[in-house]
């Protein structure tokens, strides 16, 4: 899956607005997952993931800052998350199903912080995006 | 995903021992497909699928040769079924979820079998050779 020239502007331009809240959109997405879909706490035994911990959004900046990498890389996906990847695959091997899910609860988060600039073709754009981050990171797996 | 040394060769090596009977494999994972998921009938609406059926068999045929054209191409999947991956995404337009459904239907073909043939990993290797070709015939959907 590759994003088109439109696509990666679409994301460029999303993350231009989004960059100055990074934090809370991260801590907001990471409190989303968790709440609705409560088997992904599984992951975070050693964590406090109640409202505004500073451990969720300590966690919800990681996350963020990691995909803004990702979209400073579009071009090379792969190169950028290298280390995260081989993280994921050996170390932390979150079930890739968990990969939709978090995307998804960004994806909400971004549409509720920026319903005007969520277009349906951001949305779009957004999703492959999200997609091609989350195979990179569950490519090395086996 | 990428697909190591070892897998190729675990590939090629079972789809040497199914040889000429592919078309049997694939029309077997077709029906054990329409009959342990029934939603994929969806997408045959035009073909009897009782047990049997030679449109079954003639599709099963389909599929067995594009696998078979997969393994001699391995190295370059993407390239070998690159007219296929345009007809899915343009016409045909199976929700991707259905090639892990007709994969799994395969494995457990071969597993019947060739139960000697399928130590886990070979079946490590066959599932994901099944993944990465479900991947490149949906990859030009959007």
């Amino acid at each position: 899956m590759t994003l088109t020239q439109a696509e990666k502007a679409a994301v460029v331009a999303i993350w231009a607005k989004v960059a100055p809240q990074i934090d809370a959109i991260g801590a907001e997405s990471l409190e989303r997952l968790f709440f609705t879909y409560p088997q992904t706490k599984t992951y975070f035994p050693h964590f406090d993931l109640s409202h505004s911990s500073p451990q969720l959004r300590g966690h919800g900046s990681k996350v963020m800052n990691a995909i803004g990498e990702a979209v400073k890389n579009l071009d090379d996906l792969r190169g950028a998350l290298v280390k995260l990847s081989e993280l994921h695959a050996y170390i932390l091997r979150v079930d890739p199903v968990n990969f939709k899910l978090l995307s998804h609860c960004i994806l909400c988060s971004l549409a509720a912080h920026y319903p005007k600039d969520f277009t349906p073709e951001a949305h779009a754009a957004w999703d492959k995006f999200l997609s091609s981050v989350s195979s990179v990171l569950t490519e090395k797996y086996r | 995903m990428v697909l190591s040394a070892a897998d190729k060769t675990n590939v090629k090596g079972v789809f040497a021992k199914i040889g000429g009977q592919a078309e049997e494999y694939g029309a077997d994972a077709l029906a054990r497909m329409f009959a342990t998921y029934p939603q994929t009938k969806t997408y045959f609406p035009h073909f009897d699928l009782s047990p049997g059926s030679a449109q079954v068999k003639g599709h099963g045929k389909k599929v067995a040769a594009a696998l078979v054209e997969a393994v001699n191409n391995i190295d370059d999947i993407a390239g070998a079924l690159s007219k296929l991956s345009d007809l899915h995404a343009q016409k045909l337009r199976v929700d991707p979820v259905n090639f892990k459904l007709l994969g799994q239907c395969f494995l457990v073909v071969v597993a019947i079998r060739n139960p000697a043939a399928l130590t886990p990993e070979v079946h490590a290797s066959l599932d994901k050779f099944l993944c990465a070709v479900g991947t490149v015939l949906t990859a030009k959907y959007r």
